[in-house]
């Protein structure tokens, strides 16, 4: 057999397995809008740990990671410091978030500005702002799988089928199984990518220098400003380092399937604990930079950096290896997508359309329609996927820093007793529209700082000052909730 | 709903400290450290660090929510 038979037939029975997986693990239970969306609130702390891993090791920490090592040098360090400090930061408001989902039956983010500010535009605008980035940062994940199935089954794929592929099989087990589907696939997806993460962070150095330190002693020779900021940058100096880790780390949850990952909790108590773990997970980032800084003297001059990990590894290690990495890659695509997919259905149907069109859906209405956006956002970002144009990359900038924009009215929803819906509605379209006009006129970062940092700190700004000059209102957290209303 | 108590927000700031406010320090190749750039070794230490902070955190979290608990079943509160 050649090397692309090899490879490709290691990568399709691993994905497939998983899917299989996936699939079964809804099997058992009864799906409502309910276990669909949060898993009925039922998993425990390993469970929490592993779909929260699962979602956050996208494609971009496997390929954009190294790959940042390896075209930017000292930068690509923020990464490993914003996802430390967002689970810190987590510790102290997703066990609370928690606290008042349970209470209203929350399951997705928009259900929070729903029942905080008691406005169903301000909740539609939310879902909808979702929505929106939540597109390109699935297209990503897409584009990024195609590029790991078509390098690493050494061109034997072409990247539209593979994608194609893939993505029919994500969209079968989130319709069929949901967020349990996702948890369990991450299980998979964890095992694999600690084990090349592990295998390729330490080999690889080992077998072109002889050890890690001999690596690093021959890249400080041979280019010692790519190790310090702004690494082989202009613009990302120590101001774009805080700036942009404060910006990421207080905003990533912020992101509306990794926020309404907090609803699947059995407890609050397993977020707390989560919280305290979960930075030791971060542990296989510096291993996947590893092999990035490695690649900058073994495989020079690569026009994109993202290729970097997979072209090293297939210069080193037999196909079936190969396989194994690219599999890990496709799942990390995978699993990300699926819960990017089913966050975007269910806040479309639930918290938008049912909102604006059709109050009166029942919520097995709302997931049938639920599902069936599942298999129309695919298509979307398939369409993107394949027809792709660069815009997209700016598209996603702009969603990082988007999301972000939700945090005053999550935070003051919980903590400040005098915010209003007017001040938080404010706040987050001046944030919004900073973010887009300085994303899109390239001027990111703005004066030395992360643009999205700069439209938050607006965005602060205006929503406590329009909050305070509004009438005050009651805070909807501490109304009784109204179970029998929809049911 | 229970609120974070300000010791616990107190530890919680020592890693951002640490990790994001202080680069100006730690940005730095020399000395090695286990061969590694001091700032890549920086970074992994509070890796490993964070979550033993968040521990203590976690610790004193938990006994407020449990002395709260307590005292709301009527039972004899923490002093």
């Amino acid at each position: 057999m050649d090397s692309s038979t090899i490879a490709l037939s290691v990568i399709f029975v691993i994905v497939l397995i998983s899917s299989i997986v996936g699939m079964y693990a809804g099997s058992r239970y009864k799906m409502d809008l309910e276990q669909w969306t949060v898993a009925g609130r039922g998993f425990g702390l390993v469970l929490v740990w592993l779909l929260m891993a699962g979602e956050v090791y996208t494609t971009f920490a496997f390929l954009g990671a190294s790959g940042w090592a390896y075209s930017r040098g000292a930068p690509t360090l923020y990464i490993m410091a914003y996802l430390t400090l967002a689970y810190v930061f987590s510790f102290y408001f997703l066990p609370q978030i928690w606290e008042i989902g349970k209470k209203f039956s929350m399951q997705t983010q928009s259900d929070f500005f729903r029942q905080r500010y008691g406005s169903k535009n301000l909740a539609a605008f939310a879902s909808l702002v979702g929505v929106v980035f939540i597109i390109p940062y699935l297209q990503l994940q897409l584009t990024g799988l195609g590029i790991i199935v078509e390098v690493s089954g050494f061109g034997g794929i072409s990247r539209a089928t593979a994608i194609l592929i893939a993505f029919a099989l994500v969209a079968a087990f989130v319709f069929v199984s949901g967020v349990r589907a996702v948890a369990w696939i991450s299980v998979i997806k964890d095992f694999l990518m600690l084990f090349a993460a592990f295998f390729i962070g330490i080999g690889l150095p080992y077998m072109y220098f002889g050890g890690i330190g001999e690596m690093f002693t021959a890249l400080i020779n041979a280019k010692p400003a790519h190790l310090i900021l702004p690494g082989s940058t202009k613009t990302m100096g120590q101001s774009w380092f805080v700036s942009t880790v404060l910006l990421t780390s207080l905003g990533f949850y912020m992101w509306p399937h990794l926020f309404s990952a907090a609803f699947t909790a059995k407890n609050n108590n397993t977020l707390r604990r989560n919280a305290v773990i979960m930075p030791l997970y971060t542990i296989t980032m510096p291993l996947i930079f590893l092999v990035g800084f490695t690649a900058i003297l073994v495989v020079p001059g690569l026009s994109n950096g993202d290729l970097a990990l997979l072209t090293i590894v297939r210069q080193s290690y037999p196909a079936w290896f190969m396989g194994i990495i690219g599999a890990a890659g496709a799942l990390t695509a995978m699993v990300p997508a699926a819960i990017l997919i089913l966050a975007a259905a269910a806040l479309f149907a639930k918290n938008f359309y049912r909102e604006m069109f059709a109050p009166n859906m029942t919520d097995e209405q709302v997931e049938k329609l639920a599902r069936v956006m599942v298999i129309v956002i695919t298509l979307i970002a398939l369409y993107f996927a394949i027809y792709s144009s660069t815009t997209l990359v700016n598209l996603l900038l702009l969603g990082y820093a988007g999301v972000t924009q939700f945090l005053p009215g999550v935070l003051f929803g919980l903590y400040w007793s005098r915010v209003t819906k007017k001040g938080v509605f404010s706040g987050l379209v001046v944030g919004i529209a900073v973010v887009a006009f300085l994303v899109l006129t390239k001027q990111d970062p703005f004066i030395g700082i992360n643009a999205g940092f700069f439209a938050l700190c607006i965005n602060f700004a205006v929503t406590v000052t329009v909050s305070l000059s509004t009438q005050r209102e009651p805070n909807r957290f501490d109304e009784k909730p109204v179970v029998a209303a929809r049911e | 709903m229970h609120k974070p108590t300000m010791g616990s927000i107190l530890i919680g700031i020592i890693p951002f400290l640490a990790m994001c406010i202080s680069v100006p320090l730690w940005d730095r190749i020399y000395p090695l450290v286990l061969g590694l750039p001091f700032n890549v070794f920086w970074i992994v230490l509070w890796i490993l660090l964070t979550p033993l902070c968040m521990f203590f955190a976690y610790r004193i979290e938990r006994k407020e929510i449990d002395a709260t608990e307590r005292a709301e079943k009527g039972g004899v509160q923490h002093g």
